[in-house]
């Protein structure tokens, strides 16, 4: 009897075996699905013309990893224009974007008034705007400004349109923290503006890097603004520059299509290997609570 | 205390940068939006008011209706795939060695941006020397399909790509929010003799059908808003195939510089996404009350 059980037993745990590594396998073809278009992109970037357009197979390795394409799209399509532009105005959105963003949770959390939470509303309904249905006003207000075709647009716009998910997340954790040690501040003496800038702003560093690279990531990424505001090659970013330069050489540039792409996304990648528990964390948090 | 915290001028100091900044290039140019729709102008120009003839050109105008057709079934398809990610989290969630690995990978598409995804996916769909294209002639096809280039299809091929660029998106809400169901819940099923597919679809998924709620909204009105990777893979082709509202509005107001009936469009993309907001949210708030 006892025999037999342990046959059942030994038969179920046989199953579930089965069972674990039939889960892994869709897994792994998911994971699959979503690494191998890049590895294959990477590949593609080190190919020669020859290779992209003849008649070696797309999955296979580049025969001799052409480096050059990279140097060649860096100096010759603009590409570093376009990448130092996008580093440059992704920095000074995100870092206006949080300092604005933290001026606002803190007046909303820790300061008395009768509007806080209209305020608040306020802010939040931002979240459902569709851009689209904003844009063509803002270019003609820009328009108007004298902005268009200036990097100042952008910046306007990004700061604008990432305040309501950096307020939504910097909020979770304003509630959480405590107010004793701002309290004690008051009791001391100590004025508004200092406690903000030395007791709350510090506290919140780890939320602040959260939102930071969140923001980072969507002002890098974004496409219709630049597209809008910015016809010169001066101001372009990476997304509308690569999307032009490939425009252009479609035909005729094989891997330099595939390096101007990796060029794109390697900054991202960095990024999410050295930063990927916050990337996570902030993407968790910033939809969960919505 | 209070005297301090409650400094009208240090308030208004903190609150009115972000509040002009959002009145001024959010809520302001959404408000007129709506009132450049009743205008006939080019962008550079006079406006000339005409009432809603917009309005009712919009009604009347077949490829407009066409396009919110597209989206339309692009916001049913990516509703129907949150399924898809809601079981892959529920494996993932469940006591698998390398699911944090396994996760993060599946994040990579999303951080990607839109041009680049739509770049990609161009020269995957290549129907010459593309991936796709040269994997079904080794495995015997003679004639594969031209994906992009095929009416039939090329929505179809779209919406492969969205659910590769967002696939990690809603896995990682899906995980966070099964983390959060309490062990001792499931504990206790386990021990009454419940299957883990029984624990699944009885206690982890009505426990966070919040979430899903907000993953329905957020699917919804995504695809609604749905621009970059259609406007760069396909410009809205072959022959309007893959055109959606927001791109149809992009081409009226910034290709053909109609910036009234842009702004028409504009504004009923805003309407819809907001009635759906509310609708999604109204029903699946009943269904809520009825799990607890």
């Amino acid at each position: 009897m006892a025999q037999i059980q342990n046959e059942a037993a030994n038969e179920k745990s046989v199953w579930i075996r089965i069972g674990m590594v039939f889960l892994y396998i869709c897994l792994i073809i998911v994971a699959l699905f979503q690494i191998y278009p890049l590895v294959w992109l990477a590949m593609f970037s080190l190919k020669t013309n020859t290779e992209v357009f003849g008649l070696s197979p797309p999955f296979s390795l580049p025969q001799d990893p052409q480096w050059v394409n990279y140097l060649n799209v860096w100096e010759n399509g603009n590409i570093n224009i376009y990448f130092l532009n996008s580093v440059w105005i992704t920095i000074i959105s995100v870092a206006l974007t949080l300092l604005f963003a933290s001026f606002v949770t803190f007046a909303i959390t820790r300061m008395n008034w009768k509007l806080n939470k209209l305020t608040l509303g306020l802010f939040m309904v931002g979240l459902m705007v569709p851009i689209h249905s904003a844009l063509i006003p803002l270019f003609a207000f820009f328009l108007e400004l004298n902005i268009i075709n200036h990097p100042l647009s952008l910046i306007l716009a990004y700061t604008a349109f990432n305040l309501p998910l950096t307020i939504m997340i910097l909020l979770g954790f304003y509630y959480t923290l405590p107010k004793e040690v701002e309290e004690a501040a008051v009791v001391d003496g100590c004025s508004v503006h200092r406690i903000f800038f030395q007791i709350t702003l510090p506290m919140t560093t780890p939320v602040i890097a959260t939102t930071a690279i969140i923001n980072m990531i969507y002002n890098w990424n974004e496409f219709v603004f630049v597209n809008t505001f910015i016809s010169s090659d001066k101001w372009k970013t990476l997304t509308v520059g690569i999307q032009n330069f490939i425009g252009q050489y479609s035909t005729d540039w094989g891997g330099a299509i595939g390096a101007t792409l990796m060029i794109s996304i390697i900054p991202v990648l960095i990024a999410f290997l050295v930063l990927s528990d916050r990337i996570v964390e902030g993407i968790a948090a910033g939809s969960v609570k919505g | 205390m209070n005297r301090v915290m409650s400094n009208k001028v240090v308030i208004a100091l903190y609150v009115l940068p972000a509040l002009i900044l959002t009145l001024s290039v959010i809520y302001g140019p959404m408000v007129i939006t709506g009132y450049y729709g009743l205008m006939e102008w080019n962008g550079i120009g006079e406006m000339t008011f005409i009432g809603l003839d917009n309005y009712k050109e919009l009604i009347q105008d077949s490829n407009f209706w066409e396009s919110a057709w597209h989206s339309f079934l692009l916001a049913i398809f990516s509703t129907l795939s949150l399924a898809g990610y809601l079981v892959v989290s529920l494996i993932l969630a469940g006591k698998i060695k390398g699911s944090n690995i396994l996760r993060k990978i599946y994040l990579i598409p999303m951080l990607l941006s839109s041009v680049a995804i739509a770049q990609l996916w161009v020269k995957i769909y290549d129907p010459n020397n593309g991936l796709l294209n040269s994997f079904l002639k080794a495995i015997g096809m003679e004639q594969p399909p031209v994906w992009l280039a095929d009416t039939d299809l090329v929505l179809y091929a779209i919406f492969v790509a969205i659910l590769w660029q967002y696939a990690g998106f809603y896995i990682i809400i899906y995980y966070a929010a099964l983390k959060g169901v309490p062990e001792e819940l499931i504990e206790a099923a386990r021990i009454d003799g419940a299957s883990p597919i029984q624990i699944a679809y009885k206690i982890k998924v009505p426990l966070i059908s919040g979430v899903i709620k907000v993953t329905i909204v957020l699917a919804i009105v995504g695809s609604l808003k749905y621009f970059d990777l259609i406007y760069v893979m396909t410009g809205g082709g072959p022959n309007g195939a893959s055109e959606v509202i927001a791109s149809y509005m992009y081409k009226k107001a910034f290709d053909t510089f109609d910036f009234g009936y842009g702004s028409a469009i504009a504004f009923f993309l805003l309407i819809i996404t907001l009635i759906v907001t509310w609708i999604t949210r109204k029903l699946t708030t009943s269904k809520d009350e009825l799990q607890y």
